[in-house]
Order: structure tokens, then sequence, then C-alpha cells
């Protein structure tokens, strides 16, 4: 109610200044403008000199308790002000009023005396109306007759104009056939056919209808010769056919006939194609492989020559690059078919919807038609535009292909626009899909043999250097264990062939990727095709290119170890080594980084089962054990080929006394140090178990003479021979069992444990087969001494060098004819000298 | 069911030399030579009693040096050929001769075993099979099946078949083949074929595996490289007239069509490193024995290139393995695999041999003197069986 009231308030305001004093009064008087009592609580306050409740008495008691003496006088100053003006604006209220009642009373008086004259008035109208309509009835009475006379003579005049009109049009359409104006005459006839039709009984009629079939035969066969002649551009054809039509020409007929003639023209258009594959060795094929040269050297970004690459690269000799070639296509063949499609669209179908000929099937007959024309020729389109991918063979360029793929994929749309039911874009995007297989084999291919090639690179720099430092490291061969040693048996260093193949293997990935990768390029149309989006990436990209690489490159890598097993080593032990750490390099990051840089980049949404980085891992961890174990084997075979025959090729039981270390051993230690440093350039160091304290040639000259010592002392005595067998058995019962050709670790000291193991172990059987006489006893002491004094560093348990060692010596004692052992000093004696 | 736990025997000298007593069926029974340069030479006649599983030995002196092969005659149970070495003027010579043991020796055994260790009998030497201009005896291989008259032996690079006469005190050499080429040439190991009439012969040098007609001594077949290092043994399958085995210095068995000397046919490599012996089983060639340097034995079940491929094709119905259902069902060959890996020797095993009179049984020597016997699993045994 207080919004009520607050509301009317406004509206009152609203409408003007005087209204507001007038509602002021109101409210003196204790009236609302509605003549209701406001009840607004704070009215009910007795001392509210403005509400209704307002009590004199209170409010002066109030005043008079509230307020200081001149406070008092302001308030009666002010309310005596109030009222004097309350007053004078009564005053004007009441005059105005006043005024107000006095002019209405003068309007109505007025207006009493107007309507009085108006009365009068409309009496004489009626009166004059009714005379009018009077006079008006008597008029058409009289009109009557003539008025029926003149609408049989005009319906006379209209029939004679017929009339006249079909005499006249044999005539008429004899001229139009003159002038060529073939719309005309077909329009006037078809206005005639029907009377002429109709009153054919008459002789007269039927002679002008006689005429007239005679004309429009001519007119047809004028309008068929036209057609047929294909001269004619493409809107007057459709004219003509439009013409034919309304002469009930057989539609069937003519859609064939306007198809065929379209066809001749498309096939002309795709023999051009043709003749532009047809491969011929031209000069410009030639400028076509040096333009490619340039482009392909960049993504290569190796230090290998670019022969071999570009040839491969330069794609095989026709004379315009493809994207010419579906330009052509596109332009020549393309365009005119979706125009001969629109004109045909726009002749038999639309227009034949909506005139008479729906009836008869007609659209749907001529779809038909139209569907099976636009199928086979794009059929024989397809054939040629693949035939031309095909021949794009080299991986240089990729974008070419992607534009030139892009732009028949994108005017297919046009003809899929056109003909929604069509095959033919489906068709042509799996066009699309094969070529982008196809281009992801040739980039596998190409990364294959790219990495073939580096292979071949490695080694033949592996090979080259070696030969010249080969003399050099054997004449400073005495100074191998003091100085530093490095380089000296791979010169180019290895690491950094690693680290270049390894770098150029990504580059050239990357490169392929990045190439790839335009297919999915968002500015291409068939991108977004569900193919490209999901399948194309994780199993095109994924799977069949960046996945099989890897895969094929722990394949071929294995291969190294398998057809090198027995065929002599073919591949440099350097190699081998190199490519297992490549293996090792990729099972611990590379192959996760190409596959994550993989999927982020085709964004892979793996829809179906992909190959799991850890399988890849596994495989690749797989492939570099296998090579380091094989580089163990065949590093380890060279020391024992080298034993073997130093044992093999000597009379042991008629040597001379030993004064030096044989130079077969020199050459052993030589050999193990190369190699240590070999692998040390790609491997760490690993762990050893805890040298003991004094890892120096002394340990092994206490342990092993004691224990030499013993056993010959066994060997004397006629009843010892179980106390032999029992010393070294029992030795091997706290010894664990060596597996010679056992799994290395992807350490240095665990590849060089290998490799000894297996030559000393060899050494062990060659000496075993022989004979010794004493001083080829005294001879494999020496030497025996000698290989312990450096190969233990070399190793991760040096007890195990001991222990093979102490095999050595001993079973040489035992075959020993005449066991008198040398003494220890003299032993290191002659060593040290050595 | 349980297998019966090996049997070891430890002889006191360093041997090489093992072979299983050819021509006895009856009793299972070996011959073991030593190798010891300060003392006479030995013998061993190691008798297994089966039933109890007790070793019974008996020992012979063989004075005339360090025995680096041993063969026993196929016909006569106590002729035996040795490769020995002596030394003589400090020179060391390699020769091979024929022996006979005596014939009481059996009788002595049975009533002191301990004597005869103590006062062991001598062998009685037939004849020697030295042909000074032919070089240093490899090995001497009996002719397979024979009558026990005609011997083989390698000699650095000739291959020398001799005739025995008058109950072998005779021997002379019938023909000749010599291996010629660069360097100096020398058989390592070779083996008597069994087929053909007993006309082949297959012979290693190097890396190298010939097979020779004895009726015209020449060559008629070659496998190049046939293994990545040395050929250390051969055999032929007793029941597949084409097929050999060998073993090498690569850790590596093949086993090869002479066919086809291209490729082998399979390669096994479960050794860690040289094999020094490969052996067939005598009637069923699907078990293959392997002995190597990494002290080990190794017992392989060859199924796909056996002379039964499909098992035993009448399978019992009664035995509840499900594994033999499923081939009764499939009728797929077996699968290749190791049956067991004999890890009883702690030294070089440089010899294997089964058992002329027991085909699950087996003997294997270790340097260090150690003979043991062991038998084939009986779940497959069984499973070859039934």
């Amino acid at each position: 109610m207080d919004g009520e009231a607050d509301g009317s308030v406004t509206v009152s305001e609203d409408s003007g200044r005087r209204r507001r004093v007038h509602g002021m009064l109101k409210l003196y008087y204790g009236l609302n403008e509605e003549g209701k009592t406001p009840e607004q609580p704070e009215s009910l306050d007795p001392c509210d000199i403005n509400g209704p409740h307002f009590d004199p008495e209170l409010y002066l008691n109030k005043l008079r308790r509230e307020c200081s003496l001149a406070e008092l006088m302001d308030q009666e100053t002010c309310m005596v002000k109030q009222i004097r003006s309350l007053d004078s604006d009564m005053q004007t209220l009441v005059y105005e009023n006043y005024n107000k009642f006095i002019s209405a009373t003068d309007t109505i008086r007025k207006m009493k005396n107007d309507f009085k004259k108006m009365e009068d008035e409309m009496d004489c109208l009626s009166a004059n109306m009714a005379a009018i309509t009077d006079f008006s009835a008597r008029i058409s009475g009289t009109l009557q007759d003539q008025h029926t006379q003149i609408t049989k003579l005009s319906g006379v005049h209209t029939l004679l104009r017929k009339l006249q009109f079909l005499f006249e049009l044999p005539a008429r359409l004899n001229k139009c056939l003159e002038l060529q104006a073939y719309a005309q005459a077909v329009s006037s006839h078809r206005r005639a056919r029907c009377v002429l039709q109709q009153y054919s009984h008459l002789p007269s009629f039927k002679g002008i209808q006689d005429d007239c079939h005679a004309i429009m035969d001519k007119l047809a066969q004028e309008l068929r010769q036209k057609f047929r002649d294909g001269g004619s551009s493409a809107k007057d054809l459709s004219e003509c056919v439009e013409l034919l039509l309304q002469l009930d020409e057989p539609a069937e007929e003519l859609c064939d006939k306007f198809l065929s003639h379209a066809r001749s023209r498309l096939e002309s258009d795709l023999q051009g194609l043709e003749a532009e594959i047809r491969p011929y060795p031209s000069t410009s094929a030639l400028k076509d492989a040096s333009a490619r040269r340039s482009s392909s050297a960049a993504p290569v970004g190796s230090p290998t020559d670019g022969s071999p690459k570009t040839s491969s690269l330069s794609s095989p000799s026709s004379n315009t690059d493809i994207l010419e070639f579906i330009d052509r296509g596109c332009n020549e063949f393309v365009s005119s078919l979706c125009l001969v499609i629109t004109s045909y669209q726009e002749l038999f179908i639309n227009h034949a919807q909506t005139g008479e000929l729906a009836s008869k099937n007609i659209p749907q007959m001529a779809n038909g038609k139209l569907h099976a024309f636009v199928d086979d020729l794009a059929a024989r389109y397809f054939s040629l535009v693949e035939r031309r991918i095909q021949e794009e063979k080299g991986v240089g360029d990729n974008s070419l292909l992607v534009r030139a793929l892009d732009r028949f994929h994108r005017r297919l749309q046009a003809v899929a626009k056109l003909l929604p039911g069509s095959a033919v874009p489906n068709q042509g995007t799996e066009i699309v899909i094969r070529a982008a297989t196809e281009r992801v084999k040739q980039y596998l291919c190409a990364l294959q043999s790219f990495y073939m090639d580096s292979l071949t690179d490695v080694r033949q720099a592996l090979a080259t250097p070696r030969l010249s430092v080969a003399g050099a490291s054997v004449a400073g061969g005495g100074a191998l264990l003091g100085g530093p040693a490095s380089g000296r048996d791979a010169p180019t260093s290895l690491p950094e062939l690693l680290s270049s193949l390894s770098a150029s293997i990504l580059n050239q990935i990357k490169s392929v990727l990045a190439s790839v990768h335009l297919f999915t390029a968002k500015d291409i149309t068939f991108s977004n095709k569900p193919y490209f989006k999901g399948e194309f990436c994780s199993q095109g990209v994924r799977e069949s290119l960046v996945v099989s690489f890897i895969k094929f490159l722990c394949q071929s890598s294995r291969q190294f170890c398998e057809s090198a097993g027995d065929k002599g080593g073919s591949t440099p032990p350097a190699l081998l080594l190199l490519l297992s750490r490549l293996c090792l390099d990729y099972e611990t990051s590379t192959i996760s980084y190409i596959l994550t840089l993989t999927d982020e980049q085709f964004l892979v949404q793996h829809h179906s089962p992909v190959t799991p980085v850890t399988s890849l891992c596994a495989e690749a961890r797989e492939a570099a054990q296998k090579l380091l174990n094989h580089y163990v084997k065949v590093q380890g075979l060279i020391i024992s080929q080298m034993l073997r025959k130093s044992v093999e090729t000597r009379d042991w039981v008629n040597t001379i006394e030993p004064r030096n270390v044989r130079a077969v051993m020199k050459r052993v230690v030589e050999d193990t140090t190369s190699i240590d440093v070999q692998v040390g350039l790609l491997y760490e160091e690993g762990v050893r178990k805890a040298h003991s304290s004094d890892s120096s040639k002394r340990t092994f000259s206490v342990y092993s003479s004691s224990r030499q010592q013993a056993r010959y002392a066994a060997s004397y005595t006629p009843s010892a021979p179980m106390d032999t067998n029992l010393l070294s058995n029992i030795h091997k019962l706290f010894s664990e069992r060596i597996d010679i050709f056992s799994s290395v670790e992807f350490n240095k000291v665990s590849v060089m444990t290998g490799i000894i193991k297996i030559s000393l172990k060899t050494f062990l059987e060659c000496v075993r087969l022989r004979t010794f006489g004493r001083y080829g006893l005294q001879q494999i002491q020496v030497d025996c001494h000698y290989l312990q004094m450096y190969l233990w560093r070399f190793v991760s348990d040096e007890n195990l060098v001991h222990f093979l060692l102490d095999e050595i010596v001993g079973s040489s004692a035992h075959r020993c004819l005449d066991p008198a052992p040398m003494e220890q000093s003299v032993i290191e004696v002659i060593c040290e000298r050595g | 069911m349980e297998d019966d736990a090996p049997v070891i025997y430890g002889l006191e000298f360093q041997a090489r030399a093992l072979t299983a007593q050819t021509a006895e069926t009856d009793a299972i029974r070996f011959l073991v030579g030593t190798q010891s340069l300060k003392f006479d030479n030995q013998i061993h006649i190691i008798d297994f009693d089966d039933e109890n599983n007790i070793i019974n030995k008996n020992v012979l002196l063989h004075q005339a040096g360090e025995i680096w092969h041993i063969g026993a005659s196929p016909a006569d149970k106590a002729v035996l050929t040795t490769c020995y070495n002596k030394t003589s003027d400090s020179r060391l010579v390699s020769c091979a001769a024929v022996w006979r043991m005596p014939s009481d020796w059996e009788t002595g055994s049975h009533e002191s075993p301990d004597d005869s260790a103590h006062n062991p009998q001598t062998l009685e030497l037939l004849c020697r099979l030295d042909d000074s201009a032919h070089g240093n005896a490899a090995c001497v291989l009996w002719e397979p099946m024979g009558d026990g008259k005609r011997v083989i032996s390698l000699a650095d690079n000739n291959a020398l078949l001799w005739d025995l006469q008058e109950s072998s005190t005779q021997a002379t050499v019938s023909s000749t083949a010599t291996l010629e080429g660069k360097g100096q040439l020398k058989f390592t190991a070779g083996k008597w074929s069994p087929h053909h009439n007993c006309s082949q012969l297959a012979t290693a040098n190097d890396t190298a595996i010939r097979g020779w007609d004895l009726r015209t001594m020449s060559q008629i077949y070659c496998i190049e490289n046939a293994h990545g290092q040395l050929v250390r043994d051969l055999d032929f399958n007793p029941n597949r007239q084409y097929y050999l085995a060998s073993c090498g210095d690569d850790c590596k068995v093949k086993f090869w069509d002479v066919r086809n000397v291209q490729e082998p046919i399979k390669t096994l490599e479960e050794h860690s490193h040289w094999v020094w012996s490969v052996r067939y089983n005598h009637s069923h060639d699907q078990l293959v024995l392997t002995a190597s340097s990494d002290s080990r034995l190794i017992l392989s079940n060859m199924v796909s290139i056996s002379s039964e491929p499909f098992g035993h094709l009448v399978d019992d119905e009664e035995l509840s393995e499900g594994e033999d259902n499923h081939q009764e069902d499939n009728k797929e060959p077996l699968k290749d695999s190791v049956v067991s890996t004999y890890e009883e020797h702690e030294d070089s095993v440089y010899a294997a041999e089964w058992s002329s009179a027991d085909p699950w049984l087996f003997a294997s020597l270790s340097y260090d003197g150690r003979l043991v016997i062991n038998r084939v699993p009986r779940a497959l045994k069984y499973r070859i069986l039934l």
C-alpha cells in the first residue's frame, strides 16, 4: 500500500507543477487525490504538522519542552510564513476554477444552437439521394440491349483474330525459321498446336496443321543439326535442348546425345592429360631434378655426398610436375565436367521437374544417366591421376604433392556439391589416402636407405683413418700403458661419429615428419577427413613410419650379429660397438622422444592399439645387448686366435729358457688396451669389485706362487695326485662357475671382463692340448705373470684373472715333463724388463 | 617319478678318452684312458650295475704313453685301439695301436677289487698302426658294425684305411687319402658313416667338414666354414643317412643334411664355451648329447629333424599328461628342446658317450678325471617309448 501511494504521487508529479501544488493542498485538507485517507504510518504521529492526526496541543507542548527560546521564535516565524503562502495559494486556485466554470457554461450553450442547424441539412441530403437513385435505374434500363450486342461483337472479333493467327501461322513460322528465331517459332507453334489438333477434322485446318508440322519438322531438324555440331556454346546448346524438349523430342535420346557430345570434349581433355603422363626424358626433367636437388639437400643435412640421394629424390622424368598436372586436370577436366553437370541438370532435371515432363520419370532417368556418365569419366580421370601420383617417387619436396592432392580433392568437392549422391568424391578421397599411405611407405624406404647409407659412411670413416694410425700404434707400443693412449684406435673419435650419426638420423626423421605433417595441415581440405585425423596419424605415420623405422633399425643392427657370426667378421668391431651404443641410446631416450614428437605433431588419438614405447625400447635394448655381446665375442675371438696360434705353433718341449715375455703377450695387452680405450669412448666405466688394498702384481705373485708351489709339490710325490684334484676342486667349490660367452652389461668393465675371459679360457684350453718341457712351463709362467700385471685393471673382479691364469699355469705344470718352476723373483725381473 | 641320481666316479689322473665297449651289449661298460706324463697311464674298465647303482672298476696298464683317443672294437669285446703320445729323446710322438685286454681281467677284479688297483694287469699289444711317413695320429675309427677287421686312422692330413689280419696282429694300409691344400692341414676329428654299406667317412679339419668315399678314397662333399672356428667333433645320425651333427669352438652344435651343404638345417647355441663332443643316441636319434668346456653336458631333444618327427605314432591313452594328449590331437611336430643340463662336472668335459647296452644311459668325462653316469629323464623316456 505504501508503494501504491508512492506510485500515485509520482504520477501526479509528472503531470505538472500545478497539480503538485494541488496535491499539497489536498494533503493539507486530509484528502489524497482519490479521496482516500492516506494511511501512511508516519502520518499517525500527532506531532507531524502535515499529518492527519496532528494535535496542536501535543505539538506545542513538545516544542516548548524541546526547543530553546530562539528556536521557538524561529519556528514561529517559519510557521507564520508557511500559513501565509498557503492562504495565497488557496486564493489563486479558487479564482482559476471559477473562470473555468464560466467558460464551460458558454460552450454548452453554443453547441445546442449548432446541432439544430445540422439536423435540417441532413434531411435535405436524404431527399436528394432518393432522386438520384431513381434516375440511375431508369438509365440502365434503356441501355441494356445495346450492351449485350457489344459483348457479342467483341467475342466475334477475338475469334476472328485467332483464326487469322492460325492462317498466318505457317508464314510466320517460315519467317522465324529464316531469322533463326527458333524460340519464338516454338512458342507460336505451341500456342496453336492444341487448337489445330482439335479442329483437324476440318479440311482447312488440316492443311494448316500439315504445313505447320512440316515447318516444325524442319525446325527440329535444324535444331538437332545445331545440337550435333557441337561448336555452339553451352548456352546455345542448352537453348537447343530446351526447344527440342518442348517439341516432344524423346528426352532419353537427347540425354544420350548431350552426354556423348560432352564426353567427346571431356575425353579430349583426358587425352591431353594422358599425353603428359607418358614419360620421356626431356630437358625439363633434368631441370626438374636439378631444381629439386637444392630443396632436397636441406632435409638430408648430412655430410655425405648428395649424389646417390638426389638421384633417388628426383622424380622420374615426366615433363610437368605433379602440381601442374593436377592443375591442368582440374582446370580442364574437372571444371568442364562441372559445367556439363550443371547444364545437364538445368536442362533435364530441374527444368523437367517443374514442367509436364516430370510425369514421365524423366528426372530419374536423366539422373541415372548422368551418374553413370560422371562415374565412367571420373574413373578414367582417377586412373590417370593415380598413374601420375605413382610416378611421384621422389621424396624431396612433399609440399608439391600435398598441394596437388589438396587441389585435386578441393575441386572434387564441387562435383560433390553438384551431384550429391555421387561416389566420385569418396573415390577421390580414397585416391588421396592411397597416395598418402604410398608416400609414407616411400618415406620409410627413404629413411631406411638413408640409415644404411649413413652406416656405410660410418664404416668408411672407421676404416680409412685407422690404416694410417695403425703403424704409429705399434711403434708407440712400449709406452702404451703409461701415457694416455686416447684416440689411438679411433681417430675420428667414436663419440663424434655416434653423435653425428644419431643426429643425422634424428634430423632426417624430423624432416620426414615435417613433410608428412603437411598432409594434416589445417588449410588442406582433406585433412579433416576422419582418416587423416585418426588412422593416418596413428597407423600411417606412427606405426608404419616411425615405429617401422625404429624396428628396422633394431633389426638391421641385429643382422650385423648374425651375418658376421660365422663367415668371418665382415663388420668392423668398432661399428658393432657404435651401433650397440646407438641402440642403447634409443632405448633410454631417443625412442620416447621420437614417439612423443610424433604424437604431439600429429595429435595421435589411439583408436586402434599401437605399439607401446616399452616394447620398442625392449627391442632396442635387446638389439643393443646382442650387438655388445657380439662385439665381445668378435674382439675376444681376435685375441684368442692370436693366443691359440702362439700356443699351437710352438714346440714347447724343446724351447729355450725364457728371457723375455713373448711378443704375442705384449700384443695381447696392447690390443686389450686399445679395446679398452675404444669401449671407454662410448660406455661408462662400470662397477668393479673393491680392489684389495694393493692390487698390483705383488698380490698375484704371492697368491699364485704359493698355490703353484703347492701344486708342484703335490705332483712330485707319487701318492699325491688325488691331492692335486682335491686342491683344485676345493678351489672350484669356492669360486663360482664362470660362463665364458655370457651376456655383458652396458659398461666398459663388463665388456672388458667378457673379452679377457674368452681370451684366457682359450689360452687354457690350448695349453691343455700341449706338452711342455721345463722351459716351456717357465715361459708360460712368465707370460701369465705379464698378463696378470696388466690385465687386472680392466676387469670387474681381478680374482677372475687370477683364477684363470692360475688354471693356465697349473695346467701347463701338469702337462710338463719336467716341472721345475721358475723363481718368482726372476719372473718379476723378466716381466719388468719387458 | 624321481630320476635316479647321477653316479660319479673319480679317476686319479686327468683323462680325455672315453668310449663305450661297443661289442658288449649286455653289461653297461665304458672304457676310459688317462693322461699322465709322469706315471703309467691306465685304462679304466668301468662297469655300471644298473640295479644297484654301483660302479665296478678294473684297471689295465697302458704303459706306452698318455691316451688321447680310445676306440673299442665292434666285434671283439677284448680288442681296442688307442692313440697315445710318447716322449723319446725329448721329442713327442703320437702313435696308434691295437690292444687286447688280458682274458682274465674280469675274474681278478671279482675276487679282490682293491688288488687290481695295486697290481694292475697290462694290455697286450696286438699291432701298431704306425706309419711314420704319415705323421701323428689323431684318432682311430673302427668300421661301424663291422667284423673288427677294418680301421681308419687319421694322422695329420692323411686318412689311412687299415686291414687287420691274423686276429688283429698284423695291420696293413690298404688305401690312403690325403688332404691337399695350403698351409699345414690337420684332421682334428672324424667319423665313419654307418650308412651306405660303410663306404663313407666324414672328417673335420679347421672349420671345414669333408666327406670321403672309402672305395675311391676321394672327397665327395665339403662344408666349408661349417663352424666359425675349429670343428671339434662329428657324429652321424644312426637312422637318417644324410644327417650329420657337428660341434666346435664357436659354442654351436650344427645339424647338416650333406646333400645341401650351404646351410645347416638346425643350429643349437646352448653352451657357453667350446663344444668338444656331440653324440646321437644309437636308437632314438632325437636325443643328442653334447659336452663342452663350460663344464656342462647338455641333452637335447631334436625331434624336428629326427627320424620320428611326429613322435611315436601310437600314443598311449593311459598317459594322462596334458602335453601328450595335446600332441595326440594335433599330430604336430614336437618342439625341439633342451631336455636337461648336467652340471656335475667342475672342469671341461671333453667326452660323452651313450652306453651300447642301455640306450637310456650315458657317461661323460671331464678333464679332472671325473666320470659321471646319467640317465635320460624318465618322463622323456616314457614319452618316447609310449
